[in-house]
């Protein structure tokens, strides 16, 4: 019974030790929003006026990207509009090529992970490099982010130590966390220097004022806009936000929903560019406006991108960011995977047992289980349903449509005890492989009934 | 007061005893209880699976079989939060004018006794540790106790409950209201992250020194129960009413 999530969650938990580490880590992380959620005597009013914010935005989003874009103008800065991901690249490569840049200095962006910027630039002679330092670790190894915030997690230090041996000449065999980020912070100092460009994600865009909220917590994305003189914001259409009073409810719900930390360190917001130095923007649909006609849907775009949902997420806990087929994992990324082509990332709805703790943790309330509830009604039709599921679920509509014979069937359940346990326990029982079957009651509760026995 | 019982499938055939335990108790606190015997199930295993269209004439049948009691109660929080959550949707959904009556007068036995009929004595003793398992659908849907998650005053339904039986000692695991991984079809088509919430869970609970884990979720508390069996684990299982029945 396996869709690709399942067969990749199964050899992730094979083994068992880092399987456990990585659910204990980001359960830590968990436990540390909660902590704070508890500290903050107004914080489910807070996700609701968050929630409600976000909905009104999207509701309205044509006007609030054209005041965005308005406002961001009138301050100098350069905007420009990209339909989709090839648009977006374009765009950015426009750029880059009309200022001879050779080398780019990113900070994270879920975004240009979405739109693959950095294999495109690369393949154009242009050198990027990324200064988060889970992404600058990733991008030594040639891997992908396994979750949207702690990028890394499903590498240990031993292996960043060991990578870092590799690439940084670091002493062979420390894998002492702070020796390797002094050794990191080191090697990045020298690419931030010969940088001739910086390219940032965006937190919130605020509509009234035109700004582009960012938050690091390396601080890696103010290091490389203040030392180059070309910086280059992609934004999606989803992250602006009306007002700079909004933007205090954000700002407070992110970091503690995130990390469990109060704010993150750095919460720069840019607004016009310094003498001498530009600033562009970029707003990228890639799909986006089309969502909003999607009223099961349309919730995901509230999104505020803290992984919350992944931190809590039993199921992610356990089967690690890259057995999702969609590059963002957990409940979102199911969600959003759906958005993008259900047929290709139908694997990854399997991937919930409808605890809606995502429900619960999500900062701006996306219904996001009950989004994949919705979705599970819709794989049959995609032609994606798993044959025997639909079978069980066909054969327990017909027993159970039909009183007598499910009368019938509780008398003679018992049977099935007898059984040998060559039939009860084998590959077609995916039940039997963890589980001792359950043993069926001599007599079932409606036959104790009958007999009066019930008393 | 006069109530239709309703025993799920797999109470009926697996856990009879959970049955007559909930009939025990509902009649010693003076309740008239009916057991309509054209019952079957309400529909939940296909729908959560991605089948819900194979539900809908189960809901019917439901509809028809207890749609006229006043209170309709149920051992099982997963099940009674289906009725209560889907039944309405579901007749939406397929354009249907029909009201749903049942997912109205619902209720869960262990929300039954603590809401409707208040209890606050009970004869029963149990001189055992329990450990309470607070399972997703009975804390996030049924709203059985205060979800982990939330900023809310911190309650339990359940914990109250037993509080009444005497010589009992109730106590809760840590990640105390996490998913053991049941989740109907998800444990089959997810077996292996399946089995792995499911015994860590089961480590949860054995770490706070319980003899039993109880629920008012005979599925979870069958899921585990299966993964128990199999690493010849020595914890035993309980429903909640059970044990609120216990010397009734």
């Amino acid at each position: 019974m396996s869709t690709k999530h399942s067969i990749a969650a199964s050899q992730f938990i094979s083994d068992k030790t880092h399987e456990q580490w990585h659910n204990n880590a980001l359960y830590f992380v968990r436990e540390k929003r909660d902590n704070m959620a508890h500290s903050v005597p107004e914080w489910e009013l807070l996700r609701e006026t968050a929630a409600k914010i976000k909905m009104h935005t999207i509701s309205h989003l044509a006007k609030y990207v054209e005041q965005f874009a308005q406002k961001a103008e009138e301050n100098g800065v350069i905007v420009h509009w990209a339909k989709d991901a090839d648009e977006h690249n374009h765009k950015v490569r426009e750029i880059l090529e009309n200022n001879g840049v050779k080398k780019l200095i990113k900070s994270k962006s879920m975004l240009t992970e979405e739109c693959h910027l950095n294999p495109y630039l690369i393949k154009h002679g242009i050198e990027v490099i990324e200064s988060d330092l889970g992404e600058r670790i990733l991008q030594l190894r040639g891997d992908t982010p396994s979750h949207i915030v702690l990028p890394a997690i499903h590498l240990t230090r031993q292996q960043v130590g060991h990578l870092f041996e590799k690439t940084m000449n670091t002493e062979k065999g420390n894998c002492d966390p702070t020796y390797l980020t002094h050794a990191a912070r080191k090697n990045l100092r020298h690419q931030f220097l010969t940088a001739d460009a910086s390219l940032t994600g965006c937190n919130f865009a605020v509509a009234e004022t035109g700004d582009v909220v960012v938050c690091t917590n390396e601080g890696n994305a103010d290091m490389g806009t203040s030392q180059t003189k070309l910086h280059i914001v992609s934004v999606g259409l989803e992250k602006i936000i009306p007002t700079q009073k909004c933007l205090g409810v954000f700002t407070r719900l992110l970091a503690r929903s995130a990390t469990g930390q109060p704010i993150t360190t750095y919460t720069s917001q840019y607004r016009k560019p310094q003498e001498e130095s530009k600033i562009h923007i970029i707003l990228v649909d890639n799909g986006r406006s089309d969502i909003l006609s999607n009223t099961e849907h349309i919730q995901s775009l509230k999104c505020i991108r803290c992984g919350a949902c992944m931190n809590t997420c039993p199921v992610y806990r356990r089967s690690g960011g890259h057995s999702y087929t969609y590059f963002i994992p957990g409940p979102i990324g199911i969600n959003l995977g759906m958005l993008r082509n259900p047929k290709e990332y139908s694997d990854n709805v399997s991937a919930c047992s409808l605890c809606y703790s995502c429900n619960n943790v999500c900062p701006v309330k996306i219904d996001l289980a009950d989004q994949i509830y919705r979705w599970r009604q819709n794989l049959d039709s995609l032609g994606k349903a798993n044959p025997m599921k639909k079978g069980m679920s066909k054969g327990m509509k017909f027993l159970f449509k039909h009183p007598s014979l499910y009368n019938f069937s509780l008398k003679f359940a018992p049977l099935v005890n007898y059984a040998p346990r060559f039939l009860l326990y084998n590959k077609l029982n995916g039940w039997g492989q963890y589980h001792e079957m359950p043993t069926f009651a001599k007599e079932s509760f409606t036959d104790m009934w009958k007999k009066g026995k019930v008393k | 007061m006069k109530v239709g019982l309703f025993i799920p499938c797999y109470v009926n055939t697996l856990y009879p005893e959970v049955g007559v335990a909930t009939y025990k108790l509902l009649t010693h606190l003076g309740v008239e209880v009916d057991y309509p015997l054209n019952q079957t199930c309400c529909g939940q295993p296909m729908a959560n699976g991605g089948f819900e269209k194979d539900s809908l004439p189960l809901a019917h049948h439901f509809e028809e079989t207890f749609g006229d009691y006043e209170y309709i109660v149920a051992p099982s929080a997963s099940c009674t939060v289906f009725v209560k959550e889907n039944y309405p949707r579901l007749f939406e959904k397929e354009g249907l004018q029909r009201e749903s009556k049942t997912s109205k007068h619902i209720y869960d036995v262990c929300e039954f006794l603590h809401d409707i009929l208040k209890v606050k004595t009970l004869p029963s003793r149990f001189p055992h540790k329990v450990s309470i398992h607070n399972s997703c659908h009975g804390v996030r849907e049924l709203h059985l106790s205060s979800p982990s998650e939330l900023n809310i005053p911190k309650y339990s339904k359940i914990r109250n409950l037993l509080s009444l039986v005497n010589d009992i000692e109730i106590l809760e695991p840590a990640r105390v209201d996490e998913c053991c991984g049941f989740g109907g079809m998800f444990s089959i088509e997810e077996e292996s992250v399946s089995a792995c919430m499911g015994q860590d869970k089961i480590e949860a609970h054995k770490a706070t020194g319980a003899e039993f884990i109880t629920g008012a979720d005979s599925s979870c508390l069958m899921h585990m129960q299966g993964l128990a069996k199999r690493n010849s684990d020595s914890i035993k299982f309980i429903h909640v009413v059970q044990i609120l029945a216990a010397g009734l």
